[in-house]
Protein backbone atom coordinates (compact mmCIF):
# COMPACT_ATOMS: atom_id res chain seq x y z
CA UNK A 1 0.00 0.00 0.00
CA UNK A 2 2.88 2.31 1.08
CA UNK A 3 4.26 2.00 -2.82
CA UNK A 4 0.28 2.60 -3.84
CA UNK A 5 0.29 6.10 -2.14
CA UNK A 6 4.27 7.14 -2.68
CA UNK A 7 3.26 7.16 -6.65
CA UNK A 8 -0.04 8.85 -6.17
CA UNK A 9 0.96 11.54 -3.65
CA UNK A 10 4.79 12.16 -5.64
CA UNK A 11 2.56 12.38 -8.60
CA UNK A 12 -0.02 14.83 -7.31
CA UNK A 13 3.06 17.14 -6.05
CA UNK A 14 4.21 16.99 -9.25
CA UNK A 15 0.87 17.56 -10.97
CA UNK A 16 0.47 21.01 -9.05
CA UNK A 17 3.86 21.63 -9.24
CA UNK A 18 2.97 21.37 -13.66
CA UNK A 19 -0.17 23.59 -12.61
CA UNK A 20 1.20 26.56 -11.41
CA UNK A 21 4.19 26.75 -14.14
CA UNK A 22 1.80 26.63 -16.82
CA UNK A 23 -1.40 28.80 -15.53
CA UNK A 24 0.88 31.16 -13.32
CA UNK A 25 4.13 31.12 -16.26
CA UNK A 26 6.97 30.67 -13.56
CA UNK A 27 9.96 29.35 -14.24
CA UNK A 28 10.96 25.52 -13.47
CA UNK A 29 13.35 27.56 -10.95
CA UNK A 30 10.83 29.83 -9.53
CA UNK A 31 8.59 26.84 -8.93
CA UNK A 32 10.92 24.99 -7.16
CA UNK A 33 12.11 27.76 -4.62
CA UNK A 34 8.48 28.01 -4.19
CA UNK A 35 8.06 24.69 -3.39
CA UNK A 36 10.84 24.25 -0.78
CA UNK A 37 9.60 27.31 1.15
CA UNK A 38 6.13 25.81 1.45
CA UNK A 39 7.95 22.02 2.07
CA UNK A 40 9.86 24.10 5.04
CA UNK A 41 6.14 26.22 5.86
CA UNK A 42 4.64 22.84 6.38
CA UNK A 43 6.90 21.59 8.36
CA UNK A 44 7.12 23.89 10.95
CA UNK A 45 3.58 23.69 11.12
CA UNK A 46 3.54 19.90 11.88
CA UNK A 47 1.59 19.33 8.78
CA UNK A 48 4.39 17.93 6.27
CA UNK A 49 5.61 15.57 8.78
CA UNK A 50 1.80 13.60 8.57
CA UNK A 51 2.13 13.35 5.25
CA UNK A 52 5.53 12.08 5.04
CA UNK A 53 3.88 9.36 7.34
CA UNK A 54 1.49 8.49 5.10
CA UNK A 55 3.21 8.93 1.43
CA UNK A 56 6.82 8.15 2.55
CA UNK A 57 9.01 8.90 -0.47
CA UNK A 58 6.16 10.30 -2.39
CA UNK A 59 6.59 13.03 0.02
CA UNK A 60 10.34 13.05 1.22
CA UNK A 61 11.78 12.51 -3.05
CA UNK A 62 9.54 15.77 -3.81
CA UNK A 63 11.45 19.03 -3.20
CA UNK A 64 9.09 20.29 -0.78
CA UNK A 65 10.37 17.26 1.30
CA UNK A 66 13.77 19.09 1.04
CA UNK A 67 12.25 22.27 3.17
CA UNK A 68 11.07 19.59 5.36
CA UNK A 69 14.02 17.88 6.17
CA UNK A 70 15.82 21.43 6.48
CA UNK A 71 13.48 22.10 9.13
CA UNK A 72 13.49 18.92 11.01
CA UNK A 73 17.00 18.67 11.04
CA UNK A 74 16.47 21.81 13.05
CA UNK A 75 14.45 20.61 15.15
CA UNK A 76 16.92 17.76 16.11
CA UNK A 77 20.19 20.31 16.37
CA UNK A 78 18.28 22.93 18.94
CA UNK A 79 17.35 20.03 21.02
CA UNK A 80 20.96 18.70 21.49
CA UNK A 81 22.45 21.85 21.58
CA UNK A 82 19.98 24.79 22.00
CA UNK A 83 19.46 28.07 19.48
CA UNK A 84 22.86 27.16 18.20
CA UNK A 85 21.11 24.80 16.34
CA UNK A 86 18.97 27.13 14.37
CA UNK A 87 22.36 27.57 12.57
CA UNK A 88 23.28 24.27 11.92
CA UNK A 89 20.66 21.96 11.39
CA UNK A 90 19.29 22.67 8.62
CA UNK A 91 22.48 21.81 6.10
CA UNK A 92 23.53 18.94 8.36
CA UNK A 93 20.04 17.37 7.97
CA UNK A 94 20.66 17.90 3.92
CA UNK A 95 23.98 17.27 3.74
CA UNK A 96 24.11 14.03 1.80
CA UNK A 97 22.04 15.56 -1.08
CA UNK A 98 23.80 18.42 -1.58
CA UNK A 99 27.06 16.91 -1.15
CA UNK A 100 26.36 14.19 -3.05
CA UNK A 101 25.17 16.72 -6.07
CA UNK A 102 28.19 18.53 -5.92
CA UNK A 103 30.46 15.26 -6.09
CA UNK A 104 28.21 13.95 -8.80
CA UNK A 105 28.13 17.15 -11.12
CA UNK A 106 31.52 17.85 -10.81
CA UNK A 107 32.49 14.25 -11.62
CA UNK A 108 29.68 14.36 -14.17
CA UNK A 109 31.84 17.42 -15.97
CA UNK A 110 34.77 15.86 -16.06
CA UNK A 111 33.16 12.20 -17.91
CA UNK A 112 30.76 13.21 -20.28
CA UNK A 113 30.41 15.82 -23.23
CA UNK A 114 27.27 17.62 -22.88
CA UNK A 115 24.62 16.76 -26.28
CA UNK A 116 24.00 19.36 -28.20
CA UNK B 1 -2.01 53.30 -34.14
CA UNK B 2 -3.76 52.10 -30.91
CA UNK B 3 -6.55 50.34 -33.24
CA UNK B 4 -3.67 48.33 -34.72
CA UNK B 5 -1.92 48.10 -31.62
CA UNK B 6 -5.34 45.82 -30.06
CA UNK B 7 -5.63 43.52 -33.44
CA UNK B 8 -1.96 42.86 -32.79
CA UNK B 9 -2.42 41.92 -29.57
CA UNK B 10 -5.52 39.76 -30.63
CA UNK B 11 -3.48 38.21 -33.35
CA UNK B 12 -0.80 37.23 -31.36
CA UNK B 13 -2.39 35.80 -28.34
CA UNK B 14 -4.47 33.64 -31.44
CA UNK B 15 -1.13 32.55 -33.40
CA UNK B 16 0.31 32.24 -30.09
CA UNK B 17 1.08 28.03 -29.55
CA UNK B 18 -1.66 26.41 -27.10
CA UNK B 19 0.07 25.05 -23.98
CA UNK B 20 -0.82 21.28 -23.42
CA UNK B 21 -2.01 21.66 -20.32
CA UNK B 22 -3.56 18.19 -19.44
CA UNK B 23 -1.46 16.14 -21.52
CA UNK B 24 1.30 17.72 -19.74
CA UNK B 25 -0.30 17.34 -16.29
CA UNK B 26 -0.97 13.76 -17.52
CA UNK B 27 2.72 13.39 -18.11
CA UNK B 28 3.89 14.93 -14.84
CA UNK B 29 1.96 12.67 -12.63
CA UNK B 30 2.89 9.80 -14.57
CA UNK B 31 7.17 10.42 -14.56
CA UNK B 32 6.91 11.84 -11.35
CA UNK B 33 5.23 9.33 -9.71
CA UNK B 34 7.50 6.47 -11.04
CA UNK B 35 10.21 8.54 -9.33
CA UNK B 36 8.92 8.42 -6.29
CA UNK B 37 7.96 5.05 -6.30
CA UNK B 38 11.55 4.66 -7.21
CA UNK B 39 12.27 6.07 -4.26
CA UNK B 40 10.08 4.73 -2.30
CA UNK B 41 12.25 1.37 -3.06
CA UNK B 42 15.34 2.46 -2.18
CA UNK B 43 14.30 3.72 1.16
CA UNK B 44 12.72 -0.76 1.45
CA UNK B 45 16.06 -1.70 0.43
CA UNK B 46 17.90 0.46 3.03
CA UNK B 47 14.88 -0.39 5.65
CA UNK B 48 15.28 -4.10 5.11
CA UNK B 49 19.44 -3.12 6.10
CA UNK B 50 17.98 -2.69 9.70
CA UNK B 51 17.90 0.95 8.81
CA UNK B 52 14.83 3.01 10.39
CA UNK B 53 12.82 5.62 8.26
CA UNK B 54 14.46 8.59 9.84
CA UNK B 55 17.91 6.92 8.96
CA UNK B 56 17.30 5.81 5.54
CA UNK B 57 16.27 9.23 4.41
CA UNK B 58 19.81 10.15 3.86
CA UNK B 59 21.27 7.39 2.01
CA UNK B 60 17.94 7.21 0.17
CA UNK B 61 18.70 10.97 -1.44
CA UNK B 62 22.13 9.97 -1.80
CA UNK B 63 20.81 7.40 -4.44
CA UNK B 64 18.35 9.17 -5.71
CA UNK B 65 20.74 12.34 -6.98
CA UNK B 66 23.31 9.46 -8.05
CA UNK B 67 20.37 7.97 -10.41
CA UNK B 68 19.68 11.54 -11.28
CA UNK B 69 23.45 12.55 -11.94
CA UNK B 70 23.96 9.55 -14.18
CA UNK B 71 20.77 10.16 -16.26
CA UNK B 72 22.02 13.60 -16.93
CA UNK B 73 25.64 12.34 -18.46
CA UNK B 74 24.08 10.11 -20.47
CA UNK B 75 21.78 12.69 -21.75
CA UNK B 76 18.87 10.74 -20.63
CA UNK B 77 17.37 13.20 -18.28
CA UNK B 78 16.75 16.08 -20.18
CA UNK B 79 14.58 14.67 -22.39
CA UNK B 80 13.05 13.34 -19.61
CA UNK B 81 11.70 16.77 -18.23
CA UNK B 82 10.72 17.86 -21.93
CA UNK B 83 8.26 15.32 -22.50
CA UNK B 84 7.34 15.40 -17.64
CA UNK B 85 8.30 19.08 -16.87
CA UNK B 86 7.72 19.40 -13.36
CA UNK B 87 7.38 15.81 -13.22
CA UNK B 88 10.96 15.35 -13.89
CA UNK B 89 12.02 18.78 -12.11
CA UNK B 90 10.81 18.35 -9.05
CA UNK B 91 11.44 15.23 -7.44
CA UNK B 92 15.13 14.96 -6.10
CA UNK B 93 16.78 14.07 -9.30
CA UNK B 94 15.44 16.08 -11.06
CA UNK B 95 17.55 19.09 -8.09
CA UNK B 96 20.47 16.75 -8.89
CA UNK B 97 19.49 17.39 -12.81
CA UNK B 98 19.68 21.21 -11.99
CA UNK B 99 23.29 21.29 -10.54
CA UNK B 100 24.96 19.04 -12.66
CA UNK B 101 23.50 19.66 -16.09
CA UNK B 102 24.49 23.29 -16.29
CA UNK B 103 27.74 22.07 -14.68
CA UNK B 104 28.59 19.78 -18.04
CA UNK B 105 27.05 22.60 -20.61
CA UNK B 106 29.23 25.70 -19.29
CA UNK B 107 32.82 23.70 -18.94
CA UNK B 108 34.02 25.55 -21.94
CA UNK B 109 34.02 28.36 -19.51
CA UNK B 110 36.31 26.57 -17.30
CA UNK B 111 36.59 24.46 -14.29
CA UNK B 112 35.92 27.63 -11.49
CA UNK B 113 33.59 29.88 -12.90
CA UNK B 114 32.43 28.08 -15.35
CA UNK B 115 31.65 24.19 -13.67
CA UNK B 116 31.76 25.51 -10.38
CA UNK B 117 29.80 28.36 -10.44
CA UNK B 118 27.03 26.96 -13.07
CA UNK B 119 26.64 24.10 -10.28
CA UNK B 120 24.78 26.16 -7.92
CA UNK B 121 22.35 28.65 -10.64
CA UNK B 122 19.31 26.29 -10.31
CA UNK B 123 20.87 24.68 -6.42
CA UNK B 124 21.39 28.35 -5.04
CA UNK B 125 18.28 29.82 -5.14
CA UNK B 126 16.57 26.77 -3.50
CA UNK B 127 19.17 26.28 -1.07
CA UNK B 128 19.16 29.90 -0.01
CA UNK B 129 15.49 30.66 0.38
CA UNK B 130 15.66 26.87 1.96
CA UNK B 131 17.87 27.84 4.39
CA UNK B 132 15.73 31.21 5.05
CA UNK B 133 12.68 29.80 5.46
CA UNK B 134 13.44 26.70 7.64
CA UNK B 135 15.53 29.17 9.80
CA UNK B 136 12.52 31.74 10.50
CA UNK B 137 9.90 29.13 10.43
CA UNK B 138 11.68 27.29 13.38
CA UNK B 139 13.03 30.24 14.88
CA UNK B 140 9.79 31.42 15.35
CA UNK B 141 8.73 27.43 16.52
CA UNK B 142 11.20 28.37 19.33
CA UNK B 143 10.35 31.17 20.52
CA UNK B 144 6.49 30.70 20.93
CA UNK B 145 6.99 27.18 21.99
CA UNK B 146 10.26 26.67 23.31
CA UNK B 147 11.39 23.50 21.24
CA UNK B 148 12.41 24.31 17.30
Amino acid sequence: MSFVWAFVVGGLLCVLAQLILDLARLTPGQVLVLFVVAGALMGGLGVYGAFVQFAGAGATVPLPGFGYTMVEGIGEAVKQKGPMGLFTGSLTASAGGIKAAVLFGLAASLIFKPKA
Amino acid sequence: MGLQQTRYQQLSKEKMPKRPVLRNLLWAFMIGGAICLAGQFVQLFFMHQGMSVKEAASPTTVVMVGIGAVLTGAGLYDRLVKRAGMGGTLPITGFANAMVAPAMEFRAEGLIMGVGARLFTVAGPVLAYGMAAAFVVSAVRYLVTGVA
